[in-house]
Formats: C-alpha cells, sequence, structure tokens
C-alpha cells in the first residue's frame, strides 16, 4: 500500500503559496488511479513530490517503508515516475538500456520492431519515444508506477498493447497512478478517479 | 634598462584604429559603435586610473594598501564573472560563488609565487604583488565565469535528460556527470589553448611588455613561464571549486535538480 500523508510543496519562498495544498491518499496494491483536471492544476506536481523530485513536506511511505528512512534514488527505483516527456541522455537509444536483452523482449508487445534499440534516439516519434520510456519503466520492475500522460502520442492500436502491459502489472499488484485526458482510457483502466486542480486534490464526481 | 616613452599623441594616433572600427560599424548597421565607444572609454579611464593607483602604491609599499587593493580587485573581477553568466543563482550566492571561488584561488597561487618562486622582499612588495594577481585574477575570472555559465545553463537545458536518470533510480552525481564535464572542460580550454599558442601564434603580453622595457628575452621568457604555470593552477583551482560548490548548490540531499534556486532567465 502506498500511503501519502500531507504531502504538500511549499511554494519557493516562505512568502510563496503553496504549489500543492496537503495531499492524503491510500492506493492499495494493484489499484490504478486516473487523475484528471486542467492543464497547470498540479497533476504532474503531485507525482513529482511523490517520487520526492521536488522539495516537499510531509510523509509517503510503501508497505509501511517511510520514504524518508531510505535514500532518494532507492525510493526512485521502487516507486518511478515517468514524465510526459520522456528524457534521453545518449544520441542512442541501447545506452539507456542497462539489460538491452530484456528490453528486447518487450519490443514486440508495444509494436516496436526488434532492431528498435539500435536506433539514434533523433529518429524516435513521441510516440516511440513513450513506449520505449514505458519499456525503461517496467525493466525496473517497480512497486508504485507514477505515469504523466504515458500514451499521449498513440493511436488506439499501440495504445491498446500499452494498457494490456499494465493492467498484467497491476494484476501483479503494481499500484499505478495514471494523469489522462482520455476519458475512455479513464473508463478501461480507473478503479478510482480524482481531479487536480488549483493544487488540490478532490475525487473526482461521475 | 631602457625603453622608449609615448607621448599622448602617439596613443591619441593609435585611437584612430578605434574609431576606424566604430565606422565599420555605423557602415554596415552592426550597432556596436556606442558600445564600443563605451569600452574604449572605459579601458582609457580605467587603465589611468589604475596607473596613479599603481603608483600610489608603490610609494607607500603598505601591506595594507597592497592588501586592500587586492581586495577590490577580487571583488570588482566577481561582479564581472557575475554579469557575464546568462543563468544565476538567487540571492547571496550569485555574487558570493564566483567571487568566493576566485578569492581562494587567486590568494592561494598569488601567495605560493610570491613567496616561493619570486621570493618578493617583503612578500607583499606591490610592484610584484599587484601584477600577479591582476594577472592570475584576469584569467581564473575567465574559467570561472566561463565554467559557471556552462554549468548552470547546461543543468537548465539537460533538465530533462538529467531528471530522466533521476527518476530510474541514478543519483544525482552520476545524473550531472556530462554537465559538470562540460563546464570543466571549456573552463578550462582557453588556457590549455594559450598555453599552446604561446610563443608560436601569440607572444603574451607580459613577457613582450618586459622586452619592449628592455629586458633579455630569455630572463623575460622565464617570468613569462613561471606566470603562464600560476595562472594555470589558479585557472584549475578556482574553475573546480566554483562548479564543485554551484554542482552543490543546484541539487540537495534528497539528490534532486534545484533549478529552483536559479534566479528567472
Amino acid at each position: 500500500m502506498l500511503k501519502i500523508e500531507q504531502l504538500s510543496r511549499p511554494g519557493n519562498t516562505p512568502v510563496d503559496p503553496p504549489m500543492l495544498k496537503p495531499v492524503n491518499l491510500e492506493i492499495a496494491s494493484g489499484e490504478c488511479i486516473v487523475l484528471s483536471g486542467p492543464s497547470g492544476g498540479g497533476k504532474s506536481l503531485l507525482l513529482r513530490v511523490i517520487a520526492d523530485l521536488d522539495p516537499n513536506t510531509g510523509e509517503v511511505s510503501l508497505n509501511n517503508e517511510a520514504r524518508s528512512r531510505m535514500p532518494a534514488p532507492a525510493w526512485r527505483r521502487r516507486v518511478v515516475y515517468q514524465p510526459a516527456e520522456t528524457g534521453w541522455w545518449a544520441d542512442d537509444v541501447a545506452t539507456h538500456f542497462p539489460d538491452q536483452q530484456a528490453a528486447e523482449s518487450m519490443l514486440p508487445r508495444i509494436g516496436l520492431e526488434d532492431d528498435a534499440l539500435n536506433w539514434p534516439v533523433s529518429r524516435l516519434s513521441t510516440g516511440e519515444k513513450q513506449r520505449l520510456g514505458l519499456i525503461r519503466t517496467l525493466l525496473l520492475a517497480p512497486e508504485v508506477m507514477l505515469l504523466d500522460e504515458p500514451t499521449s502520442g498513440l493511436d488506439l492500436s499501440t495504445l491498446l498493447p500499452v494498457e494490456t502491459l499494465l493492467r498484467e502489472r497491476m494484476d501483479a499488484g503494481v499500484i499505478v497512478v495514471l494523469v489522462t485526458h482520455d476519458s475512455e482510457q479513464t473508463k478501461r483502466l480507473a478503479c478510482r478517479r480524482m481531479r487536480m486542480a488549483d493544487g488540490e486534490l478532490i475525487a473526482a464526481r461521475d | 634598462m631602457s625603453f622608449i616613452t609615448l607621448n599622448y599623441w602617439d596613443i591619441a594616433l593609435a585611437a584612430l584604429l578605434v574609431a576606424v572600427n566604430a565606422g565599420l560599424s555605423i557602415a554596415m548597421h552592426l550597432g556596436l559603435e556606442k558600445r564600443l565607444v563605451i569600452a574604449t572609454a572605459r579601458m582609457v579611464v580605467q587603465l589611468t586610473l589604475i596607473g596613479l593607483v599603481l603608483k600610489a602604491l608603490f610609494a607607500a609599499a603598505s601591506p595594507w594598501f597592497t592588501g586592500f587593493a587586492m581586495v577590490v580587485m577580487i571583488l570588482f573581477a566577481g561582479r564581472e564573472a557575475m554579469a557575464r553568466q546568462d543563468r544565476k543563482f538567487t540571492g547571496l550566492w550569485s555574487y558570493g560563488l564566483g567571487t568566493g571561488s576566485m578569492m581562494a584561488a587567486a590568494l592561494i597561487v598569488t601567495g605560493f609565487g610570491l613567496m616561493t618562486q619570486l621570493h618578493a622582499d617583503p612578500w607583499y612588495e606591490p610592484r610584484y604583488a599587484i601584477p600577479i594577481l591582476g594577472m592570475i585574477l584576469g584569467n581564473t575570472m575567465n574559467g570561472v565565469s566561463i565554467g559557471l555559465d556552462r554549468l548552470l545553463s547546461g543543468a537548465n537545458r539537460e533538465r530533462i535528460a538529467i531528471e530522466a536518470q533521476l527518476v530510474l533510480g541514478a543519483n544525482i552525481a552520476t545524473a550531472m556527470r556530462p554537465v559538470v564535464r562540460d563546464a570543466l572542460r571549456a573552463g578550462l580550454i582557453p588556457t590549455i589553448n594559450g598555453m599552446s599558442a604561446a610563443g608560436l601564434v601569440s607572444l603574451p603580453g607580459m613577457m613582450t611588455g618586459q622586452i619592449l622595457a628592455g629586458v633579455a628575452p630569455v630572463e623575460a621568457v622565464k617570468y613569462q613561464i613561471l606566470i603562464m604555470f600560476l595562472i594555470a593552477g589558479g585557472t584549475g583551482l578556482g574553475l573546480f571549486t566554483a562548479v564543485s560548490v554551484a554542482r552543490r548548490r543546484l541539487t540537495d540531499t534528497r539528490d534532486r535538480l534545484r533549478l529552483d534556486r536559479l534566479a528567472a532567465a
């Protein structure tokens, strides 16, 4: 279970208002929470502070292990955040995958060609970057996946296999927090729906 | 020792060359003529003033006056280094980081040179201390400002790539290594290039100055080599200090990239 207690993102200076108002949330193993809301409402910010990428106050724990008691890199390997824009730090795709064999075995499942790891990053489309980014995340075998619009660049034929992969992980107990504007995807994946607006988390109305 | 003294007409005649540059700028609509005139005026006024200050300092030969002049030089270098950066830290860090690292590096290396190689007597003898600090400081300032500029703008530009590694569990030192390496390389390259070209492409200013003043070329060369070593040492020390401290300030104990500590561009 992922337990979030009074998690907030203060303003950059003491006089600034908080960017994220205190969030309290419990997410059970295998549960998928879909976050929606207007742009700038704080959806990405919430995922970032759960992953401890931005300064924050409050506490987050995973299966009763407090985040503050473990080094941040160890936490982030268990609670992986995938930003909307997948980042690349080398020119070729392969460098981004420490276990290339494992990565190659996943390529066909998300509709990518067998030699995709040999491509330069510069030739990847947004959708290809998102799918390769997802493989990178999945290969860490995280217990929580914080996914920020991971399928916004995909059409239905490539999106459904990705959702199948996510559902398999959820069945295995992985927690998914998904930001999406796709109402059909929300219906297919959400166990619970929530909404972020003005830096505040509220349960979504049906 | 003999040298040819210049009168003011000689200098005014040479100033015509700058006027030619300004004319070109006007003719080609470069829009640089105003900056050129201001820079020229600044150079003339600043050098004239420093000439008078040095004259007074040499006459006084006091450790306090010499020390004060050195501090003023370092404070100006800090301001100049800060002005050359596109991205800056917020608050006192912006000025303090560059100035502090330059002060430490330039003073250590100048002290080393004065006490161990030049054996100036007394050690604060302004005729040695001030020019040597000036040469070391000028080059250290270049290295520090280039290094800091590359680090801060690089971290800002590569934010997505750096965070892509952090979210997969990399530590911040690993994620920032390419940006840090680039900043250190960029800061050191002018010094390396300067040493490579010395004597072949360029005749360094100090050596040329000594030769014009009547010093034997071999003696002038020995001085120049010593200064090159001191410059390389000062630049490296200042650059490593500035980039290492800035790297720490750009991150925190939770392995985050703290771009919120940079002022808005």
